[in-house]
């Protein structure tokens, strides 16, 4: 079973490792990650915000409701640890 | 091939971080192990994202330096800047696997209290016992 | 449950000295977020660690007592509701959800000021939901009962209640 999953694991990562010759090269200024929006987010973020750090105003200004929807999973993963391991009955009023 | 490997090599080793990752949670049996297995490919996914936002030459952190204030749109050279939103992007996922890890924990301390066990074929075996 | 190992004279004195300057840098990394790398995320993180530092070497009943976790509870939900009530208080002075330029008249600032300080309060909205949720995490796994009492029917132990949990 291990020889098995062994090949199957070196199987997914030469295609993988082949798969990267289309990728850009590290570092690429040019890389089309690079040419999208994120421009836009460098160029206008002191204007539209007044805030230098461009990770900051991209992470609650332009993509704010991404970041609300990350904070509700965090939320809700602090909910689903409470319902799953606290004990109900041994608490004395509010602890 | 020589070539490939010096201008992609950052690819090869998340590649290889991942199967490491996968490897853990294909073949371990104890659930813990299957769970480290799992931070482990998230740790190559998120070094992955952060890598492709990387920019060679005259470049720093995407924070802007004192001076830029007051709209001088053209004094931003986008080369001299990270790409942003890579990092935008971690910085959420991070703290979101920490959060599934502890939900992940949860879950495992439940089963072993259903099981007294974490091993998989364990569980596996007791199940069978037990139903049908 | 993990029992109070650390806990002696020497790791005391550190923690209780150093406790409120980690509170006072998260609270700095939080503010200063516009300005320099940090932010709602990381700030919280930094205020969770210093309340597991106190866990860690006073013990869990000495933590509860500083943040009980039905607080951490409500200030979970707190920093996520201040994070949507900004959003849909743009939504009733007619923007778009989390269009904070809407703001500009309550603040009396101009349009790029009101949307720098409406970044600043869904920070601190994000800070306070990342504090108390991995406080609330931690709490919960190290508190939790895995059952290795004396009793060995599983389930039935969790139906009694019975608390096996030593060491507090």
């Amino acid at each position: 079973m291990k020889t098995f999953i062994l090949a199957l694991i070196i199987i997914a990562g030469s295609m993988l490792i082949y798969g990267t010759q289309d990728m850009p090269n590290w570092g690429d200024p040019q890389s089309p990650a690079s040419v999208h929006v994120s421009p836009y987010y460098i160029k206008r973020s002191i204007i539209d915000t007044e805030t230098p750090n461009i990770v900051s105003s991209v992470l609650a200004d332009y993509r704010g409701y991404d970041t609300m929807g990350e904070t509700t999973v965090i939320f809700t993963a602090a909910i689903v640890c409470f319902l799953l391991l606290r004990r109900r009955d041994e608490d004395e009023g509010d602890r | 091939m020589l070539e490939l490997l010096l201008s992609k090599y950052n690819y090869w080793l998340y590649v290889i971080l991942m199967m490491i990752g996968l490897y853990a949670m294909l073949a371990k049996r104890n659930l813990v192990k299957k769970l480290i297995g799992m931070n482990i490919f998230q740790t190559a996914v998120i070094l992955f994202y952060v890598s492709i936002g990387v920019k060679t030459g005259d470049v720093t952190v995407p924070i802007l330096p004192y001076g830029h204030h007051h709209g001088h749109e053209q004094a931003i050279n986008v080369a001299h800047y990270l790409n942003p939103l890579p990092h935008v992007l971690m910085l959420t996922a991070i703290v979101v696997s920490i959060a599934t890890a502890g939900v992940a924990l949860a879950v495992l301390i439940l089963i072993y209290r259903r099981y007294r066990t974490l091993e998989e074929d364990e569980i596996l075996k007791i199940n069978q016992e037990a139903g049908t | 449950m993990l029992r109070s190992r650390y806990q002696d004279i020497i790791a005391q004195t550190i923690v209780r000295i150093m406790v409120p300057f980690v509170q006072i840098y998260a609270l700095y990394v939080l503010a200063h977020g516009h300005y320099s790398p940090g932010g709602g995320f990381q700030g919280g993180v930094i205020l969770a660690a210093s309340l597991v530092l106190i866990f860690l070497v006073y013990g869990y009943e000495n933590a509860l007592e500083r943040l009980k976790l039905a607080t951490a509870g409500r200030l979970c939900s707190l920093g996520v509701l201040i994070y949507a009530g900004i959003g849909f208080l743009c939504l009733l002075l007619g923007g778009n959800f989390l269009d904070y330029s809407r703001l500009a008249p309550i603040f009396q600032v101009s349009l790029p000021r009101a949307r720098s300080l409406g970044i600043l309060g869904i920070e601190t909205g994000v800070a306070l939901a990342v504090m108390a949720a991995m406080y609330s995490i931690i709490m919960d796994i190290v508190n939790s009962d895995t059952g290795n009492g004396e009793s060995h029917a599983a389930g039935h132990e969790i139906e009694n209640g019975e608390t096996s949990s030593d060491g507090k």
